[in-house]
């Protein structure tokens, strides 16, 4: 088993990342990029979700932010871009 | 009103926000000191009642079996809703894809993405239907098995094969496959009220060894709908969403 | 770390509040949308979080060891998939709105009426 302190100091790194991670998604004005930054942003709450101890919670997240969203984020974009043209 | 104006007036809101929050949590006892019993009851509770060593399944589908239920019909709704939101305007028509081939200007896909994409295919469907079943011994479960599955489909248009992945799924096959997942999920509730039990109880048969794949009752079978459903609704939105792209307005 | 990470949590909603106020693009606060969102996940499973506890599986540890609450897991669990659902839902707005409309900037968007 890992020790408390361990576990704390992990979870206060991840959690940090965390909140740089949501920074960075809410600066980015670019469409695509901004997908891009929310895709790793959802692979870094998936990782803060395992260290708070809830598998669960991790795959559905890895599931859903890194690949479903970002997916169908990108199918919007793609028809707007097509009319925009 | 102004851009500025408007600035200065969510900042004063948000300053507002924070304080109220920053009030709430220090009126919590502290990360890591949750006092809350109903969880603790329930984990000393939860493996003998259900054999389900899978304690947060066990809530979803059995403790809380009701509330998944209308959490599953919002996923139906909101995919229903887009098929109406989407629906072609006046002046819009279809084009179909092989009359794009001639003014095509993307590259076409390369051997090794269409390669890579149809070798993971197979494993990814497996995977997904793995987690739909094994809700009650592991952290899987029907949301994320079904997401999964869906994911399976979707890496067929990945590689390239727009034209195959229309073919797999159609439109009908997949509002049939969501219709049976949510429908069954209900259904197996409604069968628990005919034979006088309350509604969503785990009346089939426990199994012997808590956490053995055909152990813990309803919880099992109704993962299984739930996956069925999921995977349907997300390919759903994705061929809607596809179908978008090729609706060219006259 | 008795309250830092409901600072965080705090923070991810201010931030993702201030990128769909201060936004030019439909597409662009739907995503801040979904930050909001997650700070509510972050929130569910951070009050749940017992120090010193296992995730509350039982497959491989013995039966009464120290285990995390696990309804607040179950809440978020069904909460992120179906939140890619309405997110779809609203893009789906989006889209409809750009058909509409020719554009998808919330301020001219504002100016037309139905």
């Amino acid at each position: 088993m890992i020790s408390t302190g361990l576990m704390d100091t992990l979870q206060v790194t991840v959690l940090v990342l965390v909140a740089a991670g949501a920074f960075v998604v809410v600066r980015t004005r670019t469409r695509v990029r901004q997908v891009l930054a929310l895709s790793v942003y959802g692979m870094l709450l998936a990782i803060l979700f395992l260290v708070f101890q809830a598998p669960d919670v991790t795959l559905s997240e890895l599931t859903v932010g890194a690949v479903a969203l970002p997916i169908i984020l990108l199918l919007a974009i793609a028809k707007v871009r097509k009319r925009e043209q | 009103m102004t851009a500025r104006q408007r600035g200065w007036f969510f900042a004063v809101a948000a300053a507002g926000l924070v304080a109220c929050l920053l009030w709430a949590f220090t009126g919590l006892p502290g990360f890591g000191h949750y006092p809350g019993p109903y969880g603790q009851v329930i984990l000393g509770q939860a493996v003998q009642q259900t054999h389900a060593t899978g304690v947060v399944s066990a809530i979803n589908f059995e403790y809380r079996g009701f509330d998944t239920v209308g959490e599953e019909f919002i996923l139906f709704t909101a995919a229903a809703g887009m098929s109406v939101v989407l629906r072609m305007m006046r002046g819009e028509r279809e084009r179909q894809p092989a009359d794009e081939a001639e003014s095509r200007t993307a590259a076409p896909t390369s051997s090794s993405i269409r390669v890579v994409a149809l070798l993971l295919v197979g494993p990814t469907a497996l995977i997904g239907w793995w987690f739909a079943s094994h809700a009650q011994t592991s952290p899987s479960g029907g949301f994320q098995g079904g997401v999964i599955l869906a994911s399976a489909f979707i890496l067929v248009y990945l590689s390239g094969e727009f034209l195959t992945f229309r073919r797999l799924s159609p439109v009908a096959l997949v509002d049939a496959v969501e219709a049976l997942g949510a429908g069954g999920f209900a259904g197996i509730g409604v069968a628990a009220l005919v034979m006088n039990l309350p509604y969503l109880y785990n009346y089939l048969p426990l199994g012997q060894f808590p956490g053995a794949v055909s152990s813990s009752g309803t919880i099992a079978l109704i993962s299984f709908f739930v996956g069925l459903e999921v995977a349907a609704a997300f390919v759903l939105i994705v061929s809607e969403l596809l179908e978008q792209t090729l609706l060219r307005s006259a | 770390m008795g309250i830092f990470p409901f600072l965080v949590v705090a923070w991810i909603m201010v931030a993702g509040l201030y990128g769909i106020v201060t936004s030019r693009d439909l597409i662009h606060q739907i995503v801040c949308l979904i930050v909001v969102q997650s700070s509510t996940y972050v929130l569910l499973l951070g009050v749940g979080y017992i120090t010193g506890g296992a995730a509350p599986y039982f497959w491989d540890i013995p039966l009464h060891t120290k285990a995390v609450d696990p309804v607040v897991q179950a809440l978020a669990l069904t909460d992120v998939v179906v939140e890619a659902a309405v997110t779809a839902l609203l893009l789906s707005f989006a889209i409809q709105a750009h058909k509409r409309f020719g554009t998808l900037d919330p301020h001219e968007l504002a100016e037309f009426k139905g």
